[in-house]
């Protein structure tokens, strides 16, 4: 039945056709001999160049819809891009974390510090052996105190103790600091106040608690901390004051401490002619340099260590630790780019082979948009837009597979999750950078083939 | 039977008569073409001169090997020739460049396949509209003239289907409108019957038969000489070159024939099933 309505129809139209023909001769034909030839080839080359932009988007659109009917084929060759792309994302925030969690560690210094530390440089300069060697005195950190531009020093006495309110007891860092520790540190009261000069001269068994100190002694009972009395080792103290909280990175908190005056930290806690570090705050960062170097000259001389001997002591700033940090994370991420490089470079070798492989396929089709007018470079760029579709889509897919992996790192060691805007974006325009290199030669083997030979293969 | 014949003579000569007044559309002039297959040169075309005018429909047949689609090939501006010279529409276009012959190709020529030759996964508006696009027209103007392409061949209620869901005449009528959508100067038919039973044959032939009776100019490629008989001139070709041109002296009408067709078709349904008929997809 159907096929008899389909004859009516054909027929209804042929029928139309030749009505039209009754009407008029040659409609097709009477523009075109109105117009010179040349100055309708103008207007037809300017009007080509104005609308490119729907070909851009048909290139697209043609280029999501052949990469989506090969689905799966699309998925595994972009699949090394993916792989690239996310390890690199992945290992970039985990680097980034640690390095955010260093950086924060090294900034209890502040910038304008200098921490002096017994004990000769290793050759890494690694500082791990904080007061291994006892060089350092009380005298040095007093001689110290008159170098221009000086602004505060103090020795820094450190030990670990168990400090013991009522049932409440907990282990924790004491050092015994000068009152000028505060601004060193830049240490602010929650409550009650910071160790004073008096404090200092007379060695009474006063101490200021960081916050987490505070919470777990006296957070049970509620009770507040100032005037209370507590116990390091076997020494009651006095709690004179409550610090604010400085925050804490992972695992690492500044807050767990307590501070004791200088003098009595060595009369009650710790008997010894040494400090474990003298700390030096310089008034201005251009001067950090300069009064390093007198620092240096200094304890040379009260040390009697002659030029080129070694020093029994090292000298550091921030910056230094900051740099040596960098250059480590440098070196890190150095590594992860030449992997990533090898990496995108497999991933684009298989985006060019099957591009390749897409281009003997359609063979016949490009001969067929050759025939209907595509230039070699319409040809060329709709292969090159798919190449760069396939690899930017796989970009896209390593992107959001390498944030989740690293989110998951980062959240199991205890770093920071500090995604990266530049990093992302440069593995988005790598991996679109990928697609366009290899894809270039598929793309123009496409297009210089031979319009003829095209349309003959089946 | 001969009185229609004789009013079908006389109409062709009257329309030759108009014809040879009119601007020649292909002009060529000793046109070669060599291959060079390793060590030895197969010549396919020795020295070819025509000239089709505007609004002719013209038949070239000739048996494989005869070079009549090397010269289909030339004419269509996909191949450049050995020698010679081929003008058209007033354009040398024999020595163009290949991205120059593309131009030409989306703007002046218009190309029905024996293959159809649609592109697979898109639909007939697509496929219609593919020369626009590489013509650089905005997309609303793409789609508003493939529409009305579509809709002159009869397809205006098919346009979203794909070519699996179309009909061996239905894809070549969509390769029609293809062809027509740039408004072409020439119509290029290379076998466009070949993949059809013979009624959907008629009904292809009796479009470009309408088409050029509205001046297009059409030149077919057969090498049966029932298709050729629906032309109002034949060209022969044997070894490269042209042996004969003379006008069709009985032009078949498909129009007259499809009518023929309708009518005879409820009265005498066993008429009718002798042919194959269209299959619905």
């Amino acid at each position: 039945m159907s096929g008899s309505v389909e004859r009516e129809r054909q027929t209804t139209m042929s029928t139309e056709l030749l009505a039209q023909q009754a009407r008029g001769q040659s409609s097709t034909q009477t523009p075109r001999s109105q117009t010179p030839p040349a100055e309708r080839s103008k207007q037809l080359q300017r009007r080509r160049e104005v609308h490119r932009g729907s070909l851009l988007v048909a290139n697209f659109a043609s280029a999501f819809e052949s990469l989506w009917a090969n689905r799966l084929r699309s998925l595994l060759t972009t699949l090394g891009v993916v792989i690239g792309v996310a390890a690199v994302i992945a290992a970039v925030t985990l680097t980034q974390g640690a390095s955010v969690l260093i950086q924060a560690r090294l900034s209890v210094l502040g910038t304008n510090t200098l921490l002096i530390v017994p004990g000769a440089a290793t050759s890494s300069g690694a500082f791990s052996s904080l007061g291994s060697q006892q060089s350092l005195t009380q005298g040095d950190a007093d001689a110290l105190a008159a170098i221009p531009h000086v602004v505060q020093v103090s020795p820094v006495l450190s030990l670990g103790a168990q400090v013991i309110y009522g049932s409440q007891n907990w282990n924790t860092r004491i050092q015994g600091v000068y009152p000028g520790y505060q601004q060193i540190q830049g240490w602010e009261i929650a409550s009650g106040r910071w160790l004073n000069a008096h404090d200092e001269l007379a060695g009474l068994p006063v101490a200021v608690l960081g916050q987490v100190v505070a919470n777990s002694l006296f957070g049970p009972s509620g009770t507040n901390p100032v005037g209370q009395t507590i116990r390091i080792g076997s020494q009651m103290f006095r709690v004179v004051g409550v610090l604010q909280p400085k925050g804490s990175f992972g695992a690492f908190t500044q807050d767990d401490v307590v501070f004791v005056p200088f003098t009595a930290a060595v009369i009650r806690l710790k008997n010894t002619g040494y400090v474990d570090q003298i700390q030096v705050l310089v008034d201005r960062a251009e001067h950090v340099d300069a009064v390093q170097r007198a620092v240096d000259a200094t304890l040379l001389k009260r040390h009697r260590i002659n030029a080129g001997s070694p020093a029994d002591f090292q000298i550091r700033n921030a910056n230094q630790l900051l740099q040596t940090a960098q250059q480590a994370t440098q070196t890190l991420t150095l590594l992860l780019v030449g992997i990533a490089g090898i990496s995108l470079t497999v991933g684009g070798i298989g985006i060019m082979n099957i591009m390749l492989v897409s281009v003997t396929e359609r063979t016949r089709e490009i001969g067929i948009r050759m025939a209907v007018g595509a230039r070699r470079r319409d040809i060329r760029n709709q292969f090159l837009i798919e190449a760069l579709t396939l690899s930017s889509l796989g970009g896209i897919l390593g992107i959001i597979l390498g944030l989740l992996v690293g989110w998951l790192m980062t959240t199991n060691f205890g770093v920071p999750f500090v995604p990266q805007p530049l990093s992302i974006l440069l593995a988005f325009g790598v991996s679109a950078l990928v697609g366009v290199t290899f894809g270039f030669y598929p793309a123009v083997r496409a297009a210089r083939l031979d319009p003829i030979i095209a349309l003959r293969t089946e | 039977m001969s009185d229609r014949e004789v009013q079908l003579v006389q109409g062709n000569e009257q329309s030759v008569s108009v014809t040879q007044r009119r601007p020649p559309i292909v002009l060529v002039r000793n046109l070669t073409k060599v291959y060079h297959l390793g060590e030895t040169s197969v010549p396919a075309l020795r020295g070819v001169s025509l000239t089709v005018r505007a609004g002719e429909f013209v038949a070239i047949m000739g048996p494989s090997g005869s070079g009549k689609t090397t010269f289909m090939n030339l004419l269509g501006c996909l191949d450049r020739p050995t020698s010679g010279d081929y003008w058209l529409v007033g354009r040398k276009v024999s020595q163009m460049t290949p991205d120059e012959l593309a131009d030409v190709r989306n703007r002046r020529i218009g190309f029905v396949f024996q293959g159809f030759h649609l592109l697979a996964r898109s639909t007939a508006l697509q496929n219609v509209a593919l020369p626009l696009m590489y013509a650089g027209l905005s997309r609303a103007e793409q789609e508003r003239r493939a529409r009305r392409a579509l809709e002159l061949v009869g397809l205006g209620s098919r346009l979203h289907h794909r070519p699996s869901q179309l009909s061996g005449g239905q894809q070549q009528r969509v390769a029609i409108a293809r062809a027509l959508v740039n408004n072409p100067a020439l119509l290029l038919a290379d076998e466009p019957t070949g993949n059809l039973d013979s009624r959907t044959s008629i009904e292809i032939m009796a479009i470009l038969q309408a088409l050029n009776a509205r001046g297009l100019t059409i030149v077919l490629v057969t090498h049966e000489a029932d298709i050729a008989a629906y032309a109002r001139r034949r060209i022969l070709f044997r070894d490269g070159q042209i042996v004969s041109d003379e006008p069709v002296t009985a032009t078949r009408s498909a129009q007259e024939e499809l009518l023929q067709f309708y009518q005879a078709s409820p009265a005498s349904s066993d008429g009718y099933r002798a042919l194959p008929a269209e299959k619905e997809p």
